[in-house]
């Protein structure tokens, strides 16, 4: 049987379509109490007082905590160990002396009901004596705290011989571009509940992404043991990113079980959500390209300004670090230099988001290939194809890392994809239309824009399959689920692997007493990590299984076959044991009479140092209205290769999903603020998520042109490709509708922005030339 | 100062003792034990609180339990028949029509409601009554793929 390459129907939806999913909120366990945040409301202050009298008074309010209470848990650190240099820039789960973003935890209430506990949080007075505003990342920097500057660290990349290269060049070319602050906004927002079991074990429900990591985080930080701790991952809302990163919040739900020794919940709502969860993107670059007399970039050096908020979170530099690793892309540049200043400001802090580093560097960077080809005088295409590196070249290295692996692209034909994407969309005759148009006085256009995506980030992952008596199968992984189908992708593995239906398959994961080790969701890496542990636990259980069988039906193991779930002998199919009548057989006494272990059962660990690299064309056809500044998307194609698909249907859903978050990010989503740092996106009347209307039909051309030599199954990462192009092909594409090249040099396009820019009255920050 | 309030959520009877300033979204899931109903904004916005109201779809958030007082409620709790499911809900997992399934409840309700009303939408109609939730994770395409296919099959 082969299940991997269908798209058949996913086992997580029957109880999400009845209403019988578990999210976060919807666990409750008796007699607990409901938390409620007071936050910060200035950008940045010293806290003068902070009066809990009335609030401790109200009937139904069991405690009220400030950050002297909690001043002696530590900072919440960052995943990746030994950033000491960061520390100073920790956020502490309530503020201590200072609150640095509006929004920031001062204090936390605990009621019986969460409408008392909303009423307590209100009646706590927070008196701050304002300090001097950072809002603008690029601007010099001053001081973070007295002693740190509000640069926290400058990150570099380079090799080649980059100062050589510009000197020689023939042509130089520059832009400088921004991505604006966003983020995942996930519909379900965060929440938590914690609770000390009569074992005495402290459990939190309503984790998510690194259940793992952050059962040891938060165990150190509360000095308990590892194992006294335990993470329990429901159902989940969308991650994208933000969700499942340790927080205040989820460390205060614990400290609180434990101290107060009842349940505690906590869900956050939608206007805490916008101003505490994790924002992303808010990127500005300069970045220059030196060309040689036949068109070829030989160099490109570029400059880049991180908007981190107030406080380093979890992921520390990983996204500085993410963009300097991905900027390349398809290109060759033999030379290459890049520099990123991590900046603090009074903001909600940020961390990473779909796509994290590659939608801004995609942007910089295409931005620029297209700035060259007008420069030129030639069609994009063109400039693309001179520059890409050649399938020949693979698998090609660059002698940079990224998340602590060497960047070697594993397999791709960059040419080859673009070929198929001009040919499906008949670039030709799609152009001379949209000029036709243009002559009638239309402002449509056409814009592409190329990524390279990265997925599977090892170093381990395992899976352990279980066969009971009865023939039902069960797979543990340490992998997390946020709602993207994992569930189904790892039974289908299984069942191909064992020739079963996937919807006889059980899937465990996001659960820390089930597997000891799990490294989680994020990097898109489950299907190739957790994917190929389960391809090689199958295998494993296939010889276990055979080795039975040659106990009980004497042929040697040559001579067996693992068809539909029943081992057989090849050529006499009727003698057969089912893998359950297989299990049965493994009962200890008997299994010892075979010298094998009891159970019929199998683990495998898949480990790898390098990722796989996924990779596609973006294109968009965009109609302007030119009074209103309005952009129409009339036509959107994302062609991606993934190496492999496991369910075709879900790897599509991931890229129209990805695609719709990529259009927020070029058209609606930004978070504004005032100039004393008050965030002006506070609901989802102001932050806009696209809705229906705005959504484009995704033409999705799924490849499979480039399996991945690095794993069995030959598959890549398939949640990040859908977004990461995406502005950089509209904002093309509003040039080319302009007929103005350079002319979209921010993101998101507003109309706005786009007024300004159609009337000329836009300052002309896209054109400058860096120093 | 909480009142006595009588729902009456999918046929059943719910006597429950509530605030005033309850939500219908908080009595439904706190008093009601029908978690089905998710809020994803609590401002009107999102609609994944949505469920139908002497059969028009409403956001659940934005209403008090004392006013839905002995209205028919329906929530998604109630679209399948045992388990037979309500072909909006086969539709959806036919078309894989959700991702995390947080804004499904709203949209299903959303959806039948609709359809109830009007059967006959044009491919225009469903888009526009569509862009009135949120979903995060789909982009809408399969979400509308479903709608059209139930449609069909609820004629
Ligand atoms: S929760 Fe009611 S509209 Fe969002
Ligand atoms: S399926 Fe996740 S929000 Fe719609």
């Amino acid at each position: 049987m082969t299940l991997i390459g269908q798209s058949v129907r996913r086992l997580e939806d029957r109880p999400l379509l009845t209403g019988e999913g578990r999210y976060a909120g919807d666990i409750n366990l008796p007699g607990q109490l409901h938390m409620r945040l007071v936050r910060s409301p200035v950008a940045h202050g010293r806290i003068l007082d902070v009066d809990i009298l009335e609030a401790v008074d109200l009937e139904g309010v069991v405690a009220v905590w400030t950050g002297a209470d909690v001043s002696a848990i530590p900072p919440i650190d960052f995943r990746q160990e030994g950033l000491t240099d960061l520390y100073p820039y920790r956020q502490p789960i309530l503020a201590q002396d200072v609150v640095r973003y509006v929004g920031e935890p001062v204090a936390v209430v605990f009621a019986n009901d969460p409408y008392t506990a909303e009423d307590a949080a209100e009646a706590v007075f927070v008196d701050v004596d304002d300090l001097p505003l950072t809002l603008d990342a690029t601007a010099a920097p001053g001081s973070f705290d007295g002693t740190h500057s509000t640069e926290a660290a400058v990150v570099r990349t380079t090799y080649g011989s980059v100062d050589e290269s510009f000197t020689a060049a023939d042509k130089i070319v520059s832009v400088e571009v921004t991505v604006g602050r966003h983020t995942g906004v996930p519909m379900e927002t965060r929440g938590a509940l914690a609770t000390v079991e009569p074992s005495g074990s402290l459990v939190m429900y309503g984790a998510a992404k690194v259940p793992h990591y952050n059962r040891k985080a938060i165990a150190a930080m509360l000095g308990i043991d590892t194992d006294k701790v335990i993470l329990r991952e429901g159902h989940v809302g969308g991650g994208f990113g933000v969700r499942g990163e340790l927080y205040p919040e989820d460390v205060l739900v614990c400290l609180a079980a434990l101290r107060l020794r009842r349940s505690v919940k906590w869900i956050e709502d939608r206007k805490e959500h916008l101003v505490a969860t994790n924002h992303s993107r808010d990127q500005h670059h300069r970045i220059s390209a030196a060309v040689d007399p036949d068109g070829f970039i030989t160099a490109i050096r570029d400059e880049f300004w991180v908007d981190q908020g107030a406080y380093i979170r979890t992921h520390a530099a990983t996204v500085p670090n993410l963009t300097m690793a991905m900027l390349p892309g398809p290109y060759l540049f033999p030379s290459y230099e890049t520099t990123g200043h991590i900046r603090l400001t009074n903001k909600t802090p940020a961390g990473t988001y779909r796509a994290p580093g590659r939608y801004e560097a995609t942007f910089a960077r295409e931005r620029l290939l297209d700035a060259v080809a007008h420069e030129l005088g030639e069609s994009p295409i063109e400039t693309r194809r001179r520059n890409f590196i050649p399938k020949d070249q693979m698998p090609f290295s660059r002698p940079i890392r990224a998340l602590g692996t060497v960047i070697e692209y594993d397999s791709g034909d960059y040419a080859g994809i673009l070929d198929r994407l001009l040919e499906h969309v008949d670039h030709d005759a799609l152009a001379a239309e949209l000029a036709h148009r243009r002559r009638g006085g239309e402002a449509v256009g056409l814009g592409i824009a190329f990524f390279v995506e990265k997925s599977g980030l090892g170093p381990y992952e395992g899976a352990r399959i279980q066969v009971d008596t009865e023939g039902a199968v069960r797979v543990v992984t340490g992998a997390a689920s946020v709602g993207q189908g994992v569930e189904t992708t790892i039974a289908q593995i299984c069942g191909d692997g064992l020739g079963i239906p996937h919807d006889r398959i059980a899937v465990v994961h996001g659960q820390t007493d089930a597997i000891d080790h799990g490294l989680g969701a994020f990097a898109s890496r489950v299907t190739v990590m957790t994917g190929t542990a389960t391809y090689l636990a199958t295998q494993e259980l296939e010889k276990k299984a055979k080795a039975v069988a040659t106990h009980v039906l004497e042929v040697a193991p040559e001579d067996l076959r693992l068809v539909e779930g029943r081992v057989e002998v090849a050529g006499a199919p009727d003698r057969a044991l089912t893998l359950g009548e297989i299990a049965a057989r493994l009962e200890p006494l008997s299994a010892s009479g075979m010298g094998l272990e009891p159970e019929l059962a199998a683990e495998s660990w898949f480990t790898t140092d390098h990722m796989t690299y996924p990779y596609g064309v973006h294109a968009a056809v965009v109609s302007v209205d030119k009074e209103t500044g309005g952009v129409v998307i009339e036509r959107f194609v994302v062609a991606y290769d993934v190496g492999r698909a496991v369910n075709p249907m879900l790897v599509e859903g991931q890229i129209v999903g990805g695609a719709a978050q990529g259009l927020g990010g070029a058209l609606l989503e930004e978070f504004v603020y005032s100039q004393d740092g008050q965030p002006l996106a506070t609901s989802f009347m102001d932050y806009l998520l696209p809705t229906a209307t705005e959504m484009v039909a995704i033409d999705v051309l799924l490849l499979e042109d480039a399996p991945s030599p690095l794993n069995p199954l030959g598959v890549k990462g398939a949640g990040e490709g859908g977004t990461t192009a995406f502005g950089a092909a509209i904002a093309a594409a509003v040039d080319d509708a302009l007929q103005k090249p350079r002319a979209i040099f921010r993101l998101p396009i507003t109309p706005e922005r786009l007024r300004q820019i159609i009337h000329g009255d836009y300052p002309e920050e896209g054109a400058a030339p860096c120093k | 100062m909480k009142t006595p309030v009588k729902l009456r959520v999918n046929g059943q009877a719910h006597e429950i003792f509530v605030e005033p300033r309850k939500t219908l979204a908080d009595a439904l899931r706190d008093d009601c034990g029908l978690t089905g109903t998710h809020l994803g904004c609590e401002h009107g916005v999102c609609g994944a609180c949505t469920v139908l109201l002497d059969g028009d779809p409403v956001r659940a958030c934005l209403m008090f339990a004392i006013q839905c007082q002995d209205m028919e409620i329906r929530t998604v709790e109630g679209l399948a028949d045992g388990e037979e499911l309500h072909p909006m809900q086969r539709a959806f997992w036919e078309k894989h029509g959700l991702q995390c399934g947080f804004c499904t409840p709203g949209f299903l309700m959303l959806a039948v409601g609709a359809l109830e009303r009007k059967p006959d939408m044009d491919e225009e109609e469903l888009k526009e009554m569509l862009s009135s939730n949120l979903c995060r994770c789909t982009g809408y395409q399969n979400i509308l793929a479903a709608v059209r296919a139930a449609q069909a099959e609820m004629q």
